[in-house]
């Protein structure tokens, strides 16, 4: 397979990550005139909206698609509405790319937004026995940081990785995060501060594990014709999406799940899921690790930034924390990972959260990320997961 | 006091030597748990005969944590106020697998180590219309290293 044609990101918009409790469809309205002006695209010449599903805000939600059309006043586009958790903007984006590179779309407008509650995410309501996302609740009260602490735990035990590394993760996205307009949280903490937070889920504490945020990101993405065409000088292009499902037998616990697949008859693939993820991308666009300008990853937990520094490449198995330890994953350092802030200055709005990642990338590319600039960037990756299975990596080049 | 009886039908056994129930394929012996129907999940076989498999009794903690606030519903709290709790990630050697489970009463996360070899055992979870719900939980079993 040869590598696939870049498409343009012409446009990227967000609106503020906060708590206001409004419908989602508010939040992705915005977002989306936000990138349709930077686009210089008229909505009315939007031929494709691919948007992020929320389980929030009833069926409204679950065709997010055709609700953010409509609020945005029909214009006949069509449209696709994607779920697949935390990775629903990646499989969004690839729905609108692949349009694209087929050719029967030129111009396609890529949303997600989402409104949610406090605390911890719970399983949609009922009694549910054939869902194991309500099972794990009810049979073993374990929520989403039960499985963030397991893997934060495992690198405590098997690495040597102490409470302040994993503190300095938390320290680091903050001081990104700070100058960023869009964060909801834009204030330095310490070490001493995060250790000084409850802890939620040993080894981790409050502070540590991302919240939960109202807010939405969009993108439109355009054919390379079409962006020549309209003059728009040497746009951002999207190199590689990656939406990659575990191969048997998935060996590492994830959410929601009971157990792992069985190795039993099969020995587990040469690369774990999360390996894999980035491996996929990486193939498509022809490039690796040592390409990367800076990473967006997807911090569900302090700990969790340090594994995913050794999914992408970046870094051997266990040698996360020197890597961070040596300010290699600061602004400024060899690869700057979350200059956005991460979640951690963010919290997670599920379907929004890999567009938002696509965002960032894309001011960082061009130089507009003002305050958190990654000096002459010319390639980036977000990389992400959702739970049940879904890989989420995206590659983007100047 | 009425009988107590399972939180969930058929995923665990309730005798002395308590045992999780998955399956088993004939044709390649994957394991699954909770126990599989339809096919094999093993995408290389075509096995479709599904038999019940006991699973290993003891195996290693794989990794573990605790829960310092209640879980939202459908969670039942054994107790008010919230009394914490730990969970366990359990490799079971034999099978191949990792199952999760919480941490037997009176066990938290300092009883725990990566490596530490754990057993099964069936305790109360909570009680529904006065009717006590058992569960699959993980005990360590001898000393946790220093």
């Amino acid at each position: 397979m040869s590598a696939p044609s870049p498409v343009a990101v012409l446009g990227v918009g967000m609106h503020p990550w906060g708590k206001w409790g409004r419908p989602f469809h508010e939040y992705g309205v915005e977002a989306a005139l936000a990138a349709l002006d930077d686009a210089g695209v008229d909505w009315q010449d939007v031929q494709f909206v691919a948007a992020g599903e929320t389980v929030r805000n009833g069926y409204p939600g679950y065709v997010a698609a055709s609700t953010l059309t409509q609020a945005l006043g029909w214009n006949g586009a069509r449209v696709a509405s994607c779920y697949a958790a935390c990775a629903s903007g990646a499989t969004a984006l690839e729905a609108a790319r692949t349009r694209i590179l087929a050719g029967l779309c030129d111009v396609a407008l890529v949303v997600g937004a989402d409104t949610t509650p406090k605390g911890f995410l719970a399983p949609v309501a009922g009694e549910r026995w054939d869902d194991p996302d309500w099972l794990r609740f009810r049979l073993l009260g374990a929520t989403n940081p039960t499985y963030f602490a397991l893997y934060a735990r495992r690198r405590m035990d098997l690495y040597g990785a102490t409470a302040e590394d994993f503190a300095q993760v938390k320290v680091k996205n903050a001081r990104h995060g700070r100058h960023n307009p869009r964060a909801r949280y834009r204030k330095e903490v310490t070490v001493e501060e995060v250790l000084a937070s409850p802890v939620v889920a040993d080894p981790l504490h409050l502070l540590e594990i991302c919240a939960t945020s109202d807010g939405a990101a969009a993108v439109v993405l355009t054919s390379m014709d079409y962006a020549r065409r309209r003059g728009s000088g040497t746009p951002v292009t999207v190199r590689a999406v990656s939406t990659v499902t575990p191969r048997f037998p998935n060996t590492i616990i994830e959410l929601p799940a009971f157990a792992t697949d069985s190795a039993a008859a099969v020995a587990p693939p040469e690369l774990t899921f999360r390996d894999s993820i980035a491996v996929a991308a990486y193939e498509e666009a022809g490039l690796g690790p040592e390409d990367l300008s800076l990473a967006e990853v997807y911090d569900l937990s302090t700990a969790l930034e340090l594994d995913w520094y050794e999914n992408i490449g970046l870094c051997k198995e266990g040698e996360a924390e020197r890597l961070l330890r040596d300010g290699d994953t600061a602004i400024g350092g060899r690869i700057p990972v979350n200059p956005s802030g991460g979640l951690a200055c963010f919290g997670e709005a599920v379907p929004a959260q890999a567009i938002a990642q696509v965002c960032e990338l894309t001011w960082q590319l061009r130089g507009q990320a003002e305050g958190r600039q990654v000096e002459g960037a010319t390639a980036g990756l977000a990389v992400n997961q959702g739970l049940f299975g879904h890989g989420s990596a995206v590659i983007l080049t100047t | 006091m009425t009988a107590a009886v399972p939180a969930i039908e058929g995923w665990f056994t309730t005798d002395a030597e308590p045992r999780l129930v998955g399956s088993r394929c004939t044709e390649c012996g994957t394991v699954s748990f909770p126990r599989a129907t339809g096919r094999c999940r093993n995408p290389g076989c075509r096995g479709r005969e599904l038999v019940e498999h006991h699973l290993a009794r003891t195996g290693t903690v794989w990794s573990y944590t605790d829960a310092r606030y209640q879980p939202p519903p459908p969670y039942v709290p054994a107790t008010d106020p919230f009394e914490p709790f730990a969970l366990a990630a359990v490799e079971l050697a034999e099978d191949g697998i990792v199952v999760l489970g919480q941490v037997a009463a009176g066990f938290g996360v300092e009883d725990l180590r990566v490596g530490a070899p754990v057993e099964l055992v069936v305790e109360p979870l909570h009680e529904l219309d006065g009717v006590p719900q058992l569960i699959w939980r993980w005990r360590p079993v001898g000393e946790v290293a220093a």
